[in-house]
């Protein structure tokens, strides 16, 4: 599974600063430039879609929509990035999504239970489950793909077992607030997803995190020797993962005023996988990508949300999107670009 | 400190445990268990769960992953369904299923290999394309009023044991193929590339194995699985749902995973997969045997099966190590 990445760090960086700032944004080329194509596509051949009011002070529209339902995969691709960052994967986070629901649900109808309890109950749920991952992967060495296959199984059973099997429906206004109230005009989860963007980002690129993560997954025996504890640092990343997926699977449950164990988040690791993928972040590891990330979960939200206005089946769509990943996976590859682009130098030469 | 059973074969053994240890539960709990009905059904209703399980079982051994597994298998049973209701012989319908789904494997396997893309996110594009397409050949599902498949199959093909059980054609099927994964898997030379390829690629590749070829081949292997299992699955069911089967893959790689083969590859075998089939089978019917329906202790026991299984695994290969650094310093 283990495979050296094209772009190797050999080369002593000695002004890393500077290297950065040219780095964030350059990433960010290819995932803007897909996105603006199905803007552009959407702005000649679909109408309305560009279409925004002001409906009582908040605003509303096509474009306010696929920011609105793509916050959930924005936030589990935050905590997404971050894993593949260590060349690992979270499968679970579709079912961390679904538990985070369940406990969120019963505990809002027990009566006496305040809210933030509610919520940090339900929040440190999702934590404990991606500290469990993180245990399995960091402590025990179990590879990324079957540790959090566990509770991708598993997760969805201790849903059921926490609602009894049944759909917890609730009214609470607070919570159903998190999944469909807006702030400054625009939608409460888009902000939060954007206000985890800028923890995440303060956090990996203002402190040494960053570099931990990524030397992890660059080549972990080279970063162990350089003294970074590889377990923790992958430790931390799941418990991110874990937190992301609770926050995603509060506005999921709070969206729908219910907590449905079956279907909460159901398939939304794959897409929060191909939203990184999309974003530039590659699956071996060794680099990540935050707003890149953000930008792939909308540019999956505005190819789903683009099928619906074009009356595209429901069913059908994932055909679209599988021409979409295999498009990303080809532009990434390492073999196909050195012959792309020697093919280009024979040409010019 | 000497392991009694080669290490090997450990992981093996458990598994067996595990689905005796199983089945004596049901027979202490329930009167009616210990019958050859039970047994009959267990492996009938969970056919083509292992036959999927065998493609899988090839995939994950090269230390790869297919997760189009599910989608193929239900594209598979829409495609058999509408052919035949638009008048194809049976026979022909299921030779084209299981020729489209060995196609498709090829596609994938050329993608991966020719652009060495990851497996993981191109099967995962064939599950959405395999997915759509069914959906496209027919909106919804489909039943078959086929003679062919509504006395032939279920009726004619069935063997009797005694008067009032007799195996089903699926459980027939799978038996049979499963026979013949076996003999791939172990006895051939297609087999011993792949316990190569998972065990090292670079190695493999050095040693001048056709790792392309086989890698290719390995998920065109895997293709015709799905749609054989897709084909097992349309026997079963006597109908075609584009919907249907979400997530087959992971109960096949889970039922991989405990039958003891590790997920990067190299290590198991053909027949523990099987065992880990009946083994989910096995937790499935004790549930139905009690009757309270709580489905979802199938899934919280199948994730800690999985589980116990990897630390076992891990345990093993740490014991071998010391074993093998040991005896060099001791002699």
């Amino acid at each position: 599974m283990k495979v050296a990445p094209a772009t190797v760090a050999t080369t002593s960086r000695p002004d890393r600063f500077e290297k950065r700032q040219t780095r964030w944004w350059s990433s960010l080329v290819w995932p803007v430039a897909g996105l603006a194509l199905l803007l552009l596509f959407n702005l000649i051949f679909t109408q309305g879609f560009f279409h925004v009011e002001v409906r009582e002070g908040r605003l509303y529209g096509v474009l306010i929509d696929v920011l609105n339902h793509g916050s959930k995969v924005m936030l589990l691709a935050l905590g997404m990035a971050l894993v593949i960052a260590t060349g690992g994967v979270d499968l679970s986070v579709g079912a961390v999504m679904a538990i985070a629901g369940a406990v969120a649900a019963q505990l809002i109808n027990k009566a006496g239970v305040p809210f933030p309890a509610v919520v940090a109950a339900s929040l440190a749920v999702a934590i404990a489950a991606g500290g469990w991952n993180g245990l399995l992967v960091g402590g025990f060495k179990v590879q990324p793909i079957v540790a959090t296959l566990i509770l991708m199984v598993a997760g969805r059973g201790i849903a059921q077992l926490i609602t009894d099997g049944q759909i917890i429906t609730f009214t609470d206004a607070r919570l159903t607030y998190i999944g469909n109230g807006s702030l400054l005009g625009l939608p409460f989860p888009v902000l939060l997803s954007l206000a985890m963007l800028a923890l995440a980002g303060v956090f990996t690129r203002r402190t040494a995190v960053g570099l931990f993560i990524e030397s992890v997954g660059d080549n972990q025996t080279a970063s162990t020797y350089s003294g970074v504890h590889a377990g923790a640092v992958k430790f931390l990343v799941y418990v991110f993962s874990g937190l992301c997926a609770g926050l995603a699977g509060l506005v999921a449950a709070s969206n729908i005023k219910c907590a449905d164990s079956n279907h909460a988040g159901l398939f939304l690791e794959l897409d929060a996988i191909l939203a990184v993928v999309v974003g530039g972040t590659s699956l071996t590891g060794g680099r990540f990508y935050l707003a890149g990330a953000m930008v792939g979960a909308l540019f999956i939200q505005t190819l789903t949300t683009t099928m619906y206005m074009r009356n595209v089946s429901a069913d059908v769509a994932p055909v679209p999107k599988a021409l979409a990943i295999l498009a990303v996976c080809l532009l990434q590859s390492p073999l196909l670009r050195a012959k792309l682009a020697a093919q280009f130098r024979r040409r010019t030469a | 400190m000497k392991l009694p059973v080669s290490a090997k074969y450990i992981p093996l053994l458990a598994t067996a445990l595990v689905l005796l240890a199983l089945y004596t539960l049901g027979c202490v709990s329930f009167d009616n268990f210990n019958s050859l009905r039970v047994l009959v059904n267990l492996v009938g209703d969970n056919a083509f769960l292992g036959v999927a399980a065998i493609g899988a079982t090839f995939v994950i051994l090269s230390g790869g992953i297919d997760l189009s597994v599910g989608s193929v298998v239900a594209f598979t049973s829409i495609f058999i369904a509408s052919l035949v209701g638009h008048g194809v012989n049976p026979l022909a319908a299921i030779a084209l299923a299981l020729l489209a789904g060995a196609l498709f494997g090829t596609a994938m396997g050329s993608l991966i290999r020719a652009f060495q893309l990851p497996p993981f996110l191109v099967t995962l594009a064939g599950m959405f394309l395999v997915r759509g397409l069914g959906f496209i050949v027919h909106p919804q599902s489909l039943g078959i009023t086929h003679a062919f498949f509504l006395q032939r199959v279920t009726e004619g093909w069935a063997i009797p044991l005694n008067e009032r059980v007799s195996v089903p054609f699926t459980a027939t099927c799978y038996a049979a193929f499963f026979l013949v994964a076996l003999f791939v898997a172990h006895y051939t030379r297609f087999g011993r590339f792949i316990y190569a390829l998972g065990g090292d690629e670079q190695s493999a590749t050095l040693m001048g194995l056709p790792v392309g070829p086989t890698k290719i081949l390995i998920y065109t292997v895997s293709g015709f699985c799905s749609a054989l299992a897709g084909v097992v699955y349309t026997f079963y069911t006597q109908s075609g749902d584009p919907a249907s089967c979400v997530g087959l893959e992971l109960d096949a790689i889970a039922s991989v995973v405990i039958g003891g083969t590790l997920l990067s590859g190299g290590v198991g075998f053909m027949a523990g997969t099987m065992m880990g089939v009946l083994i989910l089978g096995l937790i499935q019917t004790l549930i139905t045997f009690k009757g309270d329906l709580n489905t979802w202790w199938t899934k919280i026991v199948v994730g800690m099966l999985v589980l116990a299984f990897i630390l076992l695994q891990n345990l093993i290969s740490a014991l071998s190590h010391r074993i093998k650094t040991r005896i060099p310093a001791s002699g």
